[in-house]
C-alpha cells in the first residue's frame, strides 16, 4: 500500500474518516449563468486566512503603546527585510476582504439566496461583515499616525452621540474620555484577540450552515429549472468546484501581491494629540459613505442634533438590513427589498465617490 | 427547589459578571491640570496667529489677534472633537475635519459644529500668558 493510503486507512480506522468526509463528497454546486457569484464568499474566507497569517507576522515586531507604536511600524517597514511587504499585504488584503465581503453580500441580496431556510446563514454573514468593519476600524489606529488618530477620534465620537448608551460606549472604546495610549491598548486587544476569536467562531457557524443547507439556487433560476428539469445542471463540490475555487484564490493572491508590491501602503506622520487636525481627515473607504452623509447633514434638524439623526438612521438601516430575510415574504415586499438594495448600492457608490472628491 | 437553584445560579452569574463589567470601564482620571495653565510666553506668537497648548488632558487654542489681544478657546471641536486651528487668512477658527468655522469668541459660524467652543480667560503676568477656565457665574 502506498504510504499515503496507509495513513488514510489508519485515520479511517480510528475516526471513521470516510464517513466524516461523506457529506463533502455528496455536496454539489448548481451551475447556471450566475454561478460565478459563488466564488466571492470563498475568496473572502481566503483573504481572512491571509490576514491571520500576515497579522501574526506583524505581531513579531509591533508594539502597542502610544510611544512605540509608530516607531515600531516604521522600524518594521524600513529595517526588517520584507517588513514593508508584509504590512502592505495586510493592509491591502484587509481592504480587498471588505470589498469581497460587500460584493458577496450584495450578490446574496440580488439572487435572494437568503430565502428560507437560509435566514440564519444571512444573519451570521451580516454579523461577520460587522466584525470585519470592526477589524478595519481597530486596525486603522494601530500604526498611531495622524490620520488614524483623528479618524478614530471622530469615529468614537460618533459612537458617543448615540442617545443613552453612547457616552458609556465611547468611554469603553477609548478607555477614557480622550483618544490616548489607553485607546491604543484596547484597540490592539480587540484587533488581535477579541475580534479574531469571534470571527473564527462565526465563520465556523456560517460554513456549517452552508454545509447543512447546501448551496442556494437563485430565485430566478429555480422556476426555470422546475419547468425544464433537463436544464438543471450541477457540479460536484469536491473536487470540481473546490479546484475552481482554488484557482480563484490563486488569482486573488496574484492581485493582492501586485497591489501590495506596486502600491505599498504608506505610514504617514506620527500622531500628536496636541496638534490641530490636518485637512483631509477621512476614514477608510468603507466608512466614507456614512462619514460623508454626516458631513452633509445640517447641525440642527428641528430640535435634534443633525449628527444624532444621521447616526440613528444608519443604525436603523443596518438593523433592517440584518433582518432582510424575515421581511422578504410576498411578491410586493420582494420587489421592495430589491428596490431598496439597488438604492443602497447607488447611494453608497455615490456618497463614496463624493467623499473622495470632496475636500 | 427550582427557584433556589435558579436564584443561586443567577446570583453567582451576577457575581462573575459584575466585576468584569466594572473592570471594562476605566477609572476616572483626576485632571491634574487644574483650572489654570501657562499657555505660552509673550512674544512667542506673531499677531494674527495661534497655537495649541495643553489644558490638562485636552488641547486649548491661544490666539493673538491683529488688534494685539490674546484670546483662548477650547480647541476641541464641538462637532466630533477634532482639534481646531486658527486661520490667519480668514481671521477665524477652523476645524479641518468637516470644515467647521468659529469666530474668535468661539461662536460657531458655519459648517456642522452645533455649539460654540468654550471660552477661557487670558491674563498676561510678566512674560507668561496664563489661561484659566471661566468660573460658572
Ligand atoms: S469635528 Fe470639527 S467640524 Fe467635524
Amino acid at each position: 500500500m502506498a504510504p499515503l493510503a496507509r495513513v488514510r486507512n489508519w485515520l479511517d480506522e480510528r475516526f471513521g474518516w470516510d464517513e466524516l468526509l461523506a457529506p463533502l463528497r455528496h455536496k454539489t454546486v448548481p451551475i447556471h449563468r450566475y454561478s460565478y457569484w459563488y466564488f466571492l464568499g470563498g475568496i473572502t474566507l481566503f483573504l481572512f486566512g491571509v490576514q491571520v497569517c500576515t497579522g501574526i507576522l506583524l505581531l513579531l515586531y509591533y508594539r502597542p503603546s502610544a510611544n512605540e507604536a509608530f516607531e515600531s511600524v516604521q522600524y518594521l517597514m524600513t529595517q526588517v527585510k520584507f517588513g514593508w511587504l508584509v504590512r502592505s499585504v495586510h493592509s491591502w488584503a484587509a481592504n480587498l476582504m471588505i470589498l469581497t465581503a460587500f460584493l458577496h453580500m450584495f450578490s446574496v441580496v440580488f439572487l435572494r439566496a437568503y430565502r428560507k431556510p437560509r435566514e440564519l446563514t444571512w444573519v451570521s454573514g451580516m454579523l461577520l461583515l460587522f466584525l470585519a468593519m470592526g477589524f478595519g476600524f481597530s486596525g486603522y489606529l494601530l500604526p498611531w499616525n495622524t490620520l488614524a488618530f483623528f479618524a478614530t477620534k471622530v469615529g468614537t465620537d460618533i459612537a458617543g452621540q448615540v442617545p443613552f448608551v453612547g457616552h458609556r460606549t465611547m468611554i469603553f472604546l477609548r478607555g477614557g474620555e480622550e483618544v490616548t495610549g489607553a485607546t491604543l491598548s484596547r484597540f490592539f486587544g480587540f484587533h488581535v484577540a477579541v475580534l479574531p476569536g469571534l470571527t473564527t467562531l462565526l465563520v465556523g457557524v456560517h460554513l456549517l450552515l452552508i454545509q447543512r443547507f447546501g448551496i442556494s439556487v437563485p430565485a430566478r433560476i429555480e422556476p426555470e429549472w422546475r419547468e425544464l428539469p433537463q436544464e438543471k445542471r450541477e457540479m460536484r463540490f469536491f473536487p470540481s468546484f473546490l479546484l475552481r475555487e482554488l484557482m480563484a484564490w490563486y488569482i486573488a493572491l496574484g492581485v493582492l501581491g501586485a497591489l501590495a508590491a506596486f502600491s505599498p501602503w504608506g505610514l504617514g506622520t506620527k500622531a500628536d494629540p496636541f496638534a490641530p487636525a490636518p485637512a483631509g481627515i477621512k476614514p477608510e473607504w468603507y466608512f466614507l459613505f456614512m462619514f460623508q452623509t454626516l458631513k452633509l447633514i445640517p447641525a440642527k434638524l428641528g430640535l435634534l442634533d443633525g449628527e444624532v439623526v444621521g447616526i440613528l438612521t444608519f443604525s436603523l438601516a443596518g438593523l433592517i438590513w440584518l433582518l432582510v430575510p424575515f421581511l422578504d415574504g410576498t411578491k410586493r415586499t420582494q420587489r421592495l427589498v430589491t428596490g431598496a438594495a439597488m438604492f443602497v448600492v447607488a447611494y453608497m457608490g455615490m456618497m463614496t465617490a463624493y467623499g473622495y472628491v470632496a475636500k | 427547589m427550582g427557584m433556589l437553584l435558579g436564584g443561586g445560579l443567577f446570583a453567582s452569574a451576577l457575581s462573575f459578571f459584575y466585576p468584569v463589567l466594572r473592570y471594562l470601564v476605566p477609572p476616572r482620571l483626576t485632571d491634574m491640570g487644574g483650572d489654570t495653565v501657562v499657555a505660552g510666553k509673550v512674544g512667542e506668537l506673531r499677531p494674527n496667529s495661534g497655537k495649541i497648548f495643553r489644558f490638562g488632558s485636552r488641547p486649548g487654542l491661544l490666539m493673538l489677534g491683529s488688534d494685539g489681544q490674546y484670546r483662548a478657546l477650547s480647541a476641541t471641536c464641538t462637532h466630533l472633537s477634532c482639534t481646531v486651528q486658527y486661520r490667519g487668512d480668514l481671521r477665524q477658527v477652523w476645524c479641518a475635519c468637516h470644515n467647521g468655522m468659529y469666530d474668535l469668541a468661539g461662536r460657531n459660524l458655519s459648517g456642522p459644529p452645533p455649539r460654540p467652543l468654550e471660552q477661557y480667560d487670558v491674563h498676561v503676568r510678566g512674560d507668561e500668558i496664563i489661561v484659566s477656565r471661566r468660573r460658572e457665574a
